[in-house]
């Protein structure tokens, strides 16, 4: 019995040293990249020997990169709070309200978020063209609508749908209209809800890439993502691997902080009927 | 008697008259609630959509959008007959680059999808046994999730570089190669890199729905399995895989919806490569890059086609409860 369960337990700390070794050994490495320079970059190692700032340095000292971080930030912001204001009140009228053709709509939504987005990538384009918004972050923030707002739609609507009855009934008896019902009686409630979509949803635009990469078309414009995947080095056959870590470490602690501090909320988010990666 | 019965009736019919106006105007409140997000959803999805279908029946080039002419089917199929006899096909679905996309993309989504499955029950298994630390594990977990994927789709490369990468390194070293192999730029392990990485990054979104499903079954089933001493390998496969496949199929579903419009990953990871290129690379390839406005439009309209069928597949093979019918 002994040495069966010691042979078990053994084989079990192992295979969760194996998930966790796996999970963050690639950041683990880009860390360790990021504070190398000149040949030592070329030289693999498995432990930090060096401590060489200057790829951060050149990084946020560059021309354009901390201006594509305010981009990615502003536009990132400001989907999820336009999607955020438009969710909320039509998750209320999805959840609570009863009126035909509400399975209909919802199918609808559930498929939008679905979307292949090379599939409206043409005629967003002309849209964009025509709205005279190319190249500006406006473009992106009106392209982003289309998978953040279904999302939240979605998710609050799962969430509502919960919420107990009788606090309505309660607010309908003394006479509340809907817009009461929404901001006095369910907002209060709904700030879980609200923070975990959000999120989410802030972190889906923060990474897309597709969008950003074809309705951008000036360096000062782009969002990190697409300044990463662009980073170039003096010369043509030479990748600035170093400034590459460097930048890539700099756009995604934060969000790995924020994913570590809202771990439960996230989990139960993906995992609440709205489950998107 | 009758009285009190009539004076009941009345108020009942007042009452009921009452609640109409009242759902009538919730229902009133609710169309003005989501005109905003109907309007909004129509001007990014629906009509977008519309204009990429209808470009795919015109000639339009990138620089002249409005001046295309209706061409019909000529960017999907079209033939013509030469003076010798002999039959020239074109088009897309003529086209023996788009489809090895096609094929590119189906190959990576089923065995990407399968490996994940696979592996996030495995995880799943491992995070739902009760230890110390396992709140640190699940967070650890999250973090290929939420890296970007362009981010890790450079970190990757870096490690799989051909000549300074640390995999290249660590398996000469362990012995199991005995030369460097150029992972992203061969042919022959593309795919392979392209798999490793998005295996990496989905398996943790994986591993948490199946493990939102594992957590719903009761733990008095597996007691009641021990105390009749069935095998722990029988009980997973015939009592946890069953009660976790719901779980399980959507997370699948979502991954297959992801894998199939795959861009940024293989755009950054192997750009040029003709083992990875996919129907979302070809695709915008051709809108944007090489001046082939209405091709591309043709070939994104094709995607779209292919993933509309499998998600109205979805929707009515499960039956999805979407009206909350058992709702309020």
């Amino acid at each position: 019995m002994t040495t069966m369960d010691y042979v078990k337990k053994i084989s079990f700390y192992f295979a969760v040293f194996v998930i966790v070794f796996i999970a963050i050994f690639p950041f683990y490495y880009a860390i360790l990249t990021s504070l190398k320079t000149g040949t030592d970059l070329f030289r693999v190692n498995y432990f930090p020997d060096s401590f060489d700032f200057s790829n951060y340095a050149s990084v946020l000292g560059g021309r354009t990169f901390i201006r594509n971080i305010g981009n990615s930030v502003f536009i990132a912001s400001t989907t999820v709070i336009f999607a955020l204001f438009l969710a909320v009140t039509a998750s209320y009228a999805l959840a609570r309200v009863k009126f035909k053709g509400r399975g209909l709509l919802l199918m609808t939504i559930l498929g939008v978020s679905m979307f292949p987005q090379i599939a409206v990538l043409a005629g967003l384009f002309e849209l964009i063209r025509y709205l005279g918004i190319y190249n500006t972050p406006w473009a992106l923030i009106l392209s982003y609508t289309i998978f953040t707002l279904p999302f939240t739609v979605w998710v609050l609507t799962t969430f509502m749908r919960g919420l107990p009855v009788e606090i309505e009934e309660a607010a309908i008896i003394d006479g509340a209209t809907p817009w009461d019902i929404i901001t006095k009686v369910f907002l209060p409630l709904m700030w879980p809800a609200l923070v975990t979509t959000g999120l989410l949803a802030f972190i889906g635009a923060w990474n897309e890439f597709l969008f950003a990469l074809t309705f951008t078309s000036s360096e000062i414009t782009r969002t990190v993502p697409v300044a990463i995947a662009l980073l170039s080095g003096t010369s043509q056959y030479e990748t600035p691997w170093g400034t590459i870590m460097a930048a890539s470490v700099i756009v995604t602690v934060p969000l790995i902080a924020l994913v570590l501090v809202f771990q439960r909320k996230i989990v139960s988010g993906l995992t609440a009927g709205g489950v998107k990666g | 008697m009758s009285n009190s019965s009539l004076e009941n009736g009345t108020k009942h019919r007042h009452k009921t008259s009452n609640s109409l106006s009242l759902q009538q105007q919730r229902v009133r409140a609710a169309f003005w609630f989501l005109a905003p997000m109907i309007v909004m959803l129509f001007c990014v999805a629906a009509w977008p959509l519309l204009r990429t279908i209808y470009f795919s029946f015109t000639d339009t080039s990138l620089t002249s959008l409005y001046e295309g002419e209706w061409v019909w089917f000529k960017n999907y199929l079209s033939y013509r007959e030469l003076s010798s006899g002999r039959v020239i096909w074109r088009g897309t679905l003529a086209d023996p680059a788009w489809w090895n996309a096609v094929w590119n993309t189906v190959r990576f989504s089923f065995v990407s999808v399968s490996i994940e499955a696979v592996l996030g029950i495995l995880v799943a298994l491992v995070l739902n046994a009760e230890f110390k630390g396992r709140g640190l594990v699940r967070a650890a977990i999250l973090i290929p999730w939420a890296i970007p994927t362009i981010v890790s789709a450079k970190m990757w490369g870096w490690m799989l570089n051909d000549q300074f990468g640390i995999i290249n390194d660590a398996l000469l070293k362990i012995g199991l190669i005995d030369h460097k192999i150029a992972w992203t730029a061969s042919i022959d392990t593309a795919m392979i890199s392209v798999l490793i990485v998005d295996v990496w990054k989905t398996t943790p979104f994986m591993a948490l729905l199946c493990l939102a499903g594992l957590q719903m079954i009761p733990k008095d089933v597996y007691e009641a399995a021990k105390v009749d001493g069935v095998h722990p390998v029988k009980v997973f496969f015939k009592v946890t895989l069953p009660l976790v496949r719901p779980a399980l199929m959507v997370a699948v579903i979502f991954r297959i919806l992801d894998a199939l419009r795959i861009f940024d990953l293989i755009y950054v990871l192997t750009p040029n490569s003709k083992a990875t290129k996919t129907m979302s690379i070809i695709s915008r390839e051709n809108l944007f890059e090489f001046d082939k406005f209405a091709y591309g439009s043709a070939q994104s309209t094709l995607l779209f086609a292919i993933i509309a069928i499998f998600v109205a597949a979805y929707i009515w093979l499960g039956k999805v409860d979407l009206g909350g019918k058992d709702e309020r």
